[in-house]
């Protein structure tokens, strides 16, 4: 019936019902990260505990690509160890970068449903958003 | 009925469209090239080049001939009295500058103020705001209401006698409509300030005649207007250029120079400082003889035609909201929009999926934006070689966005 975008429904489902973007009291680490190009800003909350990303959520203003890939983005962060963390992190730039493998993709889980923004270089700005402020928390702001 | 339909036959004057299938709806960001303006900037290299306004031989007087020849043109274009008014620049933005900073640099002080319409494009309120600190002097916000209508009372309480410019644009690139530059301009000259328009959007579509509107400065950019990007024209009254001090400095901007005095050229040398984009210069003269041979008048209705369809087609969508005046007459070729639900990079990718370029985001004007208290829209702007059928095309996909999005709607 329609041309063929790249929403599909996982993408779709995390930008209308996400899981994770809810604000959380106390948490241990915060960080606002920004989209130049449109304006578009997240705000990234986590609890880490003894090197374990216990807790996790996202606020802010964004398009579908940049909702869907945090909410996604802390469904397979949340509970794992930071050094984990670090590896998926590589791994979604690896396949937003048109790099990865097809094993690596798979690693992914549901994130390697935004594969085909490596071909979309207007939209890798909004994709990556999220994964850059994780990954400045987590080799930044902890110690 | 006028032969609106005869309009579509322009388009094989356009070699993109022997390529291009996508509907494209992007004409206020730029304009498409007809084959004589390729063609003009071509011959220009292969039989005229040689850098104008310097040398003596007749390769050169040649060069110098076919940038004046173009000059004249756009004097003709615009109405201006004198080629002397019609400066040539790289762009709008650099046309505004030169305006911004040489105006007032020459003529306002401290505690001086200038209004700046709040619909402004970043480019024609940045410089009048960097000019201002410079100077110490004060800005003020011309506001629109929802409609992005500026209505007599507003224009009276915002410019008073401490006002020295005004600077607005004669179509807003977000909500394509039109401003009251008469009242504006009454009411400035009243208070003895100066009008600076910015015709980026209008002068493409619509007759301007600056003696008509006794405006003191007009920019515009030629690539919104059929010619080669990389040229602008600043437009200003010959009285009020004199006095000016020049804006960039160097070569060919001067009479005389000494180790210890300048001289600087008459106008519009003055503000023409170093060499010319002068290939692109000719495009916007051949530009121009095009635009003369389909009539502004006729184009500005085919286009107002093409706004009423896409006008209509998309105020028939539920959870659409088209930005500005309910009166789709006020909109100039120029519909920006939201969906309710739907951020406008997702609205811009799905219409791009379906062949339809159209611009999502801020549109360079973030102080409208958050004045009008939307976030941010898409837009569609029109130029007259775009044909019913793509407006039918953009309208279609439109109304699918929800849906496509995940939305539940009947």
């Amino acid at each position: 019936m329609y041309n063929k975008s790249f929403y599909n429904e996982i993408l779709i489902d995390h930008n209308m019902n996400p899981i994770h973007k809810h604000d959380i009291e106390n948490a241990v680490c915060k960080l606002d990260g920004v989209n130049p190009s449109c304006g578009d800003s997240l705000t990234l909350m986590l609890n880490i505990e003894d090197n374990i990303i216990k807790n996790g959520s996202f606020t802010g203003v964004g398009c579908a690509v940049s909702q869907a890939s945090a909410d996604i983005m802390l469904d397979l962060i949340i509970g794992k160890t930071v050094d984990e963390a670090k590896e998926i992190t590589e791994l979604f730039m690896k396949m937003i970068q048109g790099t990865a493998t097809e094993e690596e993709i798979e690693q992914l889980e549901e994130a390697g449903a935004l594969r085909d923004i490596s071909h979309m270089p207007a939209r890798v700005k909004c994709a990556v958003l999220s994964w850059r402020t994780l990954s400045e928390v987590l080799t930044k702001q902890l110690k | 009925m006028t032969n609106n339909n005869s309009f579509d036959a322009h388009r094989e004057d356009f070699p993109i469209f022997s390529d291009l299938k996508d509907a494209y709806l992007d004409n206020a960001a730029t304009s498409h090239k007809p084959y004589s303006v390729i063609e003009a900037e071509q011959t220009f290299y292969e039989r005229y080049n040689s850098n104008p306004l310097r040398g003596f031989y007749p390769l050169s007087l040649e060069a110098t001939n076919q940038v004046e020849l173009a000059r004249d043109k756009v004097r003709g274009f615009i109405n201006a009295k004198s080629t002397k008014e019609i400066i040539f620049t790289k762009n709008a933005t650099e046309s505004i500058n030169t305006a911004a900073f040489s105006f007032c640099t020459g003529n306002l002080k401290r505690g001086d103020k200038i209004v700046v319409a709040v619909t402004e494009h970043h480019s024609n309120m940045l410089p009048w705001r960097s000019a201002a600190k410079l100077i110490g002097a004060d800005i003020e916000y011309l506001k629109c209401n929802n409609e992005g209508e500026f209505t007599a009372e507003e224009i009276n309480r915002c410019i008073d006698e401490r006002t020295k410019v005004v600077a607005v644009g004669i179509v807003s690139n977000v909500t394509g409509r039109t401003a009251p530059i008469d009242l504006i301009v009454q009411r400035a000259h009243q208070a003895g300030a100066v009008v600076f328009a910015d015709g980026a959007q209008s002068v493409p579509h619509m007759k301007t005649d600056v003696q008509a509107l006794d405006v003191d400065f007009l920019a515009f950019s030629g690539h919104k207007m059929l010619a080669a990007m990389g040229v602008g024209v600043l437009y200003g009254k010959e009285e009020i250029l004199d006095k000016m001090p020049p804006f960039l400095t160097g070569g060919e901007m001067i009479d005389s120079v000494t180790l210890d005095e300048v001289t600087y050229a008459q106008l519009p040398s003055k503000f023409e400082a170093g060499t010319l984009n002068a290939a692109g210069i000719v495009s916007l003269g051949t530009a121009i003889d095009y635009y003369n041979s389909l009539d502004i008048e006729k184009i500005r209705q085919r286009e107002l035609l093409l706004t009423k369809r896409a006008f209509e087609g998309l105020s028939a969508i539920p959870n659409v909201h088209i930005i500005g005046s309910s009166d789709h007459t006020d909109h100039a070729g120029i519909l920006s929009f939201t969906v309710d639900g739907v951020h406008p990079h997702d609205v811009s990718e799905i219409l791009s999926s379906d062949g339809i370029c159209i611009r999502a985001g801020h549109h360079c004007a973030q102080p409208l934006l958050a004045h009008l208290g939307v976030y941010a829209c898409s837009r569609a702007s029109l130029m007259f070689y775009n044909t019913e059928n793509e407006i039918d095309k953009f309208i279609s996909s439109v109304s699918t966005i929800r849906q496509r999005m995940g939305y539940k709607d009947v």
